[in-house]
């Protein structure tokens, strides 16, 4: 079990911050045209999902799996984006995704005067209070391989 | 348990088959008075609620009839527009019907074809290496699982989440597809599929995969 990477994107796709834990894979381009690629294909996700759904979509949480790892994408009403990428087995990653909007996200940006909104964060503080609230999930577990 | 459609991807990601198999129907009829307490505007040719919901009436569903008369695009059927309708006071208190609004074929034919690069960039994205595509994707109110076949070919089921598995109603629909499309001499690859044996095949496989209990489909 493990959790590889998170992303944060702002309404307008700025990418917030960026936090990788265990990822054996690079994409193959710049950190920048990365987050870019990724913002473009939640935002196509998103557009494709309230299209294809037979019934009225209600809350922003979705995710997808492939063979190897799953993407949660959760969404808060102001257009907060956060995208975790887990491996399959990892459980209840909504609550998690919820903790590091309303714990960490608004705690330590929000609430910080010295954070200027839509522009990635620069607080240490920040950074590290997310780093210990994903290593205290149950899903945080380095692979014996 | 519910199977809501089914689509057929060909290689180069443009859609060969589409079945709408349950979809719902979500209708509501509400007596209306001056003024509108919803906010109507003009969206793909649509009269779409744009603000204001109530009464089961959402954003983004569409004006279908007024007074019972049929509502095509912004026009009524008498020939009068209906946001000129709406706009007069002397037509209230008045009966709208909304719906959500459903895919024409040509916005599945973009859908389908939206998939094929999300299929590919989920790959690309991957933290792991020798990653596949979106198998399953889930979102609050359904579940789609994709199966792709070596050749190529994407197989998708929409159902809903208390539909078991579905990867067996996938091979099912693959099995089917290679009996009575491949082998139907006038069908030609990566061309729609026509085929009434298929037709037929799918949705009896379909139907009795939406009866039972989830736990053997197929």
């Amino acid at each position: 079990m493990t959790i590889y990477n998170m992303y944060m994107f702002d309404r307008n796709g700025t990418l917030l911050h960026y936090a990788e834990w265990h990822r054996n894979k690079e994409a193959g381009m710049s950190r920048t045209e990365e987050a870019k690629l990724m913002y473009g294909m939640i935002f196509s996700l998103k557009s494709f999902v309230s299209k294809v759904s037979p019934l009225d979509i209600k809350d922003g949480y979705l995710h997808y799996s492939t063979n190897k790892y799953r993407l949660h994408l959760y969404e808060t009403p102001s257009r907060l984006r956060i995208v975790l990428n887990t491996d399959l087995l990892v459980q209840n990653v909504k609550e998690l995704l919820h903790l590091i909007f309303s714990q960490v996200y608004v705690e330590y940006v929000v609430h910080n005067p010295e954070c200027a909104l839509g522009q990635p964060i620069q607080s240490q503080l920040f950074a590290t209070r997310l780093d210990e609230i994903v290593k205290q999930h149950p899903g945080f577990a380095v692979r014996s391989v | 348990m519910t199977i809501y459609c089914v689509f057929i991807l060909s290689k180069s990601g443009s859609l060969i088959y589409q079945l709408d198999h349950n979809m719902p129907t979500i209708e509501h009829e509400k007596t209306f008075s001056y003024p509108l307490e919803l906010k109507l505007e003009v969206q793909n040719r649509n009269v779409t609620v744009v603000y204001g919901q109530r009464d089961g009436i959402k954003v983004g569903h569409i004006l279908t009839a007024v007074n019972g008369i049929k509502v095509t695009n912004t026009q009524l059927d008498d020939q009068r527009d209906a946001m000129q309708v709406l706009s007069d006071p002397t037509n209230f208190p008045i009966s709208l019907k909304f719906t959500r609004p459903r895919l024409t074929t040509n916005e599945k034919i973009f859908q389908a074809s939206m998939f094929y690069p999300l299929y590919m960039m989920a790959c690309q994205l991957s933290p792991e290496p020798r990653s596949s595509g979106i198998e399953v994707l889930t979102a609050d109110t359904f579940r789609m699982q994709c199966l792709q076949t070596l050749t190529g070919i994407k197989f998708m089921v929409v159902a809903d989440h208390q539909q078991g598995p579905l990867n067996a109603l996938l091979h099912r629909i693959y099995e089917i597809y290679a009996d009575y499309a491949l082998k139907n001499p006038f069908y030609s690859l990566e061309m729609p599929i026509r085929c009434e044996l298929f037709d037929e095949h799918l949705k009896s496989t379909l139907d009795a995969a939406g009866k039972s209990s989830g736990l053997n489909t197929a």
